[in-house]
C-alpha cells in the first residue's frame, strides 16, 4: 500500500467533495463535518459517478409505517438508480456482502510530514505550512 | 401418472355449490327469506362460465349440473386416480361479488357450513379453505374465528381481484387472524368484478380475462411485499392458487431491481423481495404455463432458486391437462416429492404431519 497526497485540505472543506485520480483510479473524496471518506467513483450497478450522488441518511424500519432516520449524511445514493452505499464501508444497503464499492482510507497529514515521504504527490505541490488530504491505496 | 411420491397432497381442487338451493339449509331464516323474496337465482359471475372448455375437462363434465358438484365423481376423478391422500377444497362461489357486507357474511357462513357437512364430513381425504366476506375485514375475521375451531379448515381463501390491493392495512386483521391460527392465506384466481380484470380496462374476451389473472397475481404479490405484510406477520404464508408460476422469476427480477433503488420509501422491506417470497410465498402447480420443451421448464424452475415454492395441484375440474398428466414431464423425482408431500405439509401446518414433527403450535 502507498499513501497519496491528493489535495490541500482547504480544497475539500466540510460539506464538499472532490473527484481525484490515484494510480489511474477515479476516487470520490468526501468531507463530512471534518471527517474524510473515499470511494471508488464507480457504482457497482452500472458505473454511475458516485461523486455526483446525494448524501442522505440511513432509513430503517422495524414495522410498516415506522420510519427511523439516522446517520444523516453518511449514506450515498447513486445519481443514476438510487442504490444506497455506506460512505464508511462502501457496502450497499441492498446486498452488503456482494454489492459494494471500494472504500479507501482518507486522512489529513501535516505538510512537514508529507514532504519527507514515503508519500506520493502526483499532482499536488506540497509545502510544510499546509495540511494535506492523503489517500491510502 | 405414477407419482414418485405416494399419497400426494393436492392443494387446489374445486368442489362446486350445485345451486343456490343447496345453500338454503345453511342460511339463517332472514337470508333464506331474502333469497325467496328477492328472487335470487345464482351468485354467478363471468369467472368459469359453465360451458367454457376451461371450466371442466370433457371427461370430468357431468351429463347435467355443475362440474365438481358431485362427491362420488370427485372421488373417482380427482382423488383415486392420483393416489391423493389429501386434497384442499377451494370453493369458488360468488360470495365476493356481493356489495352487501352482511349478505356476504351470511353466504360465507353458508358456504363454509355446507362444505363441512356435505364434503368434509363425508370424505376424510378432504380439507377446505375458509371462504370469507372480504368486503368487511371485521366480519371476515369473525368467520375465520368461527371456522378455525374445525381443524379440517386449513386456509383462508381470497380472490386475486377484489376492491383494493391486498397489502393495504385494512386487510391486516385477516392476516393477523390467519397467522394466529396457522392458516395460510390462499389467493385464488378470480375477481369480484367490481373493477376491470385488467389495469387498462375491460377486455372483450374470456381469454383475455383468464390470461390477465397472472398480472393480478403479480400486483397482489407486490402489494403484500411493499406494504410490509410479511414484516408485520413474519409467520404468515401466502399461497398463490391457479396463478401460474413461470412468470415469477422475471417478476421478482424486476421487483428486486427496483426495490434496490427505491426501497427508501418502504424501509420496512428490509430483505430483497426474492428472499421474502422464498420464506413466505408458495404457488400451486397447475396451470403450468410451460415452455414447449422440458429443458425450458427446468430452466424456469432453476430460476425460481428454490425447490420449496411449488405445491402440487390438479385444479380439478378445470381443464389444465389431459389424462393423469398432472405433473409436467421431466421433473426430477426429488422435486416431485417436495411438491407433492414436503412442501404442502410445511405450508399447511394443520395437515397431518410426519411423525416427530408435531402438530401446529
Amino acid at each position: 500500500m502507498s499513501r497519496h497526497i491528493v489535495a490541500p485540505v482547504q480544497d475539500i472543506p466540510p460539506g464538499s467533495r472532490k473527484l481525484v485520480t490515484v494510480k489511474g483510479r477515479p476516487i470520490a473524496i468526501f468531507n463530512i463535518g471534518g471527517e474524510y471518506f473515499g470511494l471508488l467513483n464507480r457504482c457497482p450497478h452500472q458505473g454511475g459517478s458516485l461523486c455526483e450522488g446525494r448524501l442522505t441518511g440511513l432509513l430503517e424500519s422495524s414495522r410498516p409505517g415506522e420510519y427511523r432516520y439516522t446517520r444523516q449524511g453518511e449514506i450515498l445514493r447513486c445519481p443514476w438508480h438510487g442504490w444506497e452505499f455506506d460512505i464508511r464501508t462502501g457496502q450497499s444497503y441492498c446486498d452488503p456482502e456482494r454489492i459494494r464499492t471500494r472504500a479507501y482510507a482518507v486522512n489529513v497529514e501535516p505538510g512537514r510530514l508529507v514532504v519527507e515521504g514515503p508519500y506520493v504527490a502526483e499532482t499536488v505541490a506540497v509545502s510544510v505550512e499546509q495540511d494535506y488530504v492523503v489517500v491510502d491505496m | 401418472m405414477t407419482p414418485p411420491a405416494a399419497g400426494g397432497i393436492d392443494c387446489d381442487i374445486h368442489p362446486a355449490v350445485p345451486s343456490l338451493q343447496a345453500l338454503l339449509p345453511y342460511l339463517d331464516e332472514h337470508w333464506r327469506e331474502q333469497v325467496v323474496t328477492r328472487g335470487l337465482d345464482e351468485l354467478a359471475s363471468i369467472a368459469y362460465p359453465n360451458n367454457s372448455p376451461l371450466t371442466a375437462r370433457p371427461d370430468w363434465r357431468p351429463p347435467s349440473g355443475r362440474p365438481g358438484a358431485d362427491l362420488a365423481r370427485l372421488r373417482a376423478e380427482a382423488l383415486d386416480p392420483f393416489g391423493t391422500s389429501i386434497a384442499i377444497a377451494n370453493c369458488l362461489y360468488g360470495v365476493q361479488l356481493l356489495y352487501s357486507e352482511d349478505m356476504a357474511a351470511a353466504f360465507a357462513r353458508a358456504v363454509n357450513d355446507w362444505m363441512a357437512k356435505e364434503w368434509l364430513d363425508r370424505e376424510p381425504r378432504l380439507r377446505a379453505s375458509i371462504v370469507v366476506p372480504v368486503q368487511n375485514p371485521e366480519l371476515a375475521v369473525d368467520e375465520i374465528e368461527r371456522c378455525a375451531r374445525d381443524p379440517r379448515f386449513v386456509q383462508v381463501l381470497l380472490l386475486v381481484m377484489g376492491d383494493s390491493p391486498l397489502g393495504k392495512r385494512r386487510y391486516w386483521p385477516i392476516y393477523a387472524a390467519a397467522e394466529r391460527h396457522g392458516l395460510p392465506i390462499g389467493i385464488h384466481a378470480g375477481s369480484a368484478y367490481h373493477t376491470p380484470p385488467t389495469p387498462v380496462g375491460w377486455p372483450s374476451y374470456y381469454t383475455e380475462d383468464y390470461v390477465a389473472q397472472a398480472q393480478a397475481f403479480q400486483t397482489q404479490l407486490t402489494s403484500l411485499i411493499c406494504e410490509g405484510v410479511f414484516t408485520r406477520y413474519p409467520n404468515l404464508k401466502v399461497v398463490l392458487l391457479e396463478s401460474g408460476f413461470t412468470w415469477l422469476p422475471a417478476h421478482l427480477w424486476r421487483l428486486t431491481k427496483y426495490w434496490r433503488g427505491l426501497r427508501m420509501e418502504i424501509p420496512w422491506v428490509d430483505r430483497a423481495p426474492t428472499d421474502i417470497v422464498r420464506s413466505n410465498v408458495r404457488l400451486s402447480l397447475q396451470p403450468v404455463d410451460a415452455p414447449p420443451d422440458r429443458d425450458g421448464l427446468l430452466r424456469i424452475i432453476d430460476h425460481m432458486q428454490s425447490d420449496e415454492l411449488l405445491l402440487f395441484s390438479t385444479d380439478y375440474p378445470h381443464w389444465q391437462f389431459d389424462g393423469d398428466a398432472a405433473l409436467p414431464e421431466g421433473l426430477p423425482d426429488s422435486l416431485v416429492r417436495k411438491m407433492m408431500l414436503d412442501n404442502p405439509r410445511a405450508t399447511y401446518r394443520r395437515l397431518p404431519q410426519p411423525a416427530g414433527l408435531g402438530a401446529p403450535g
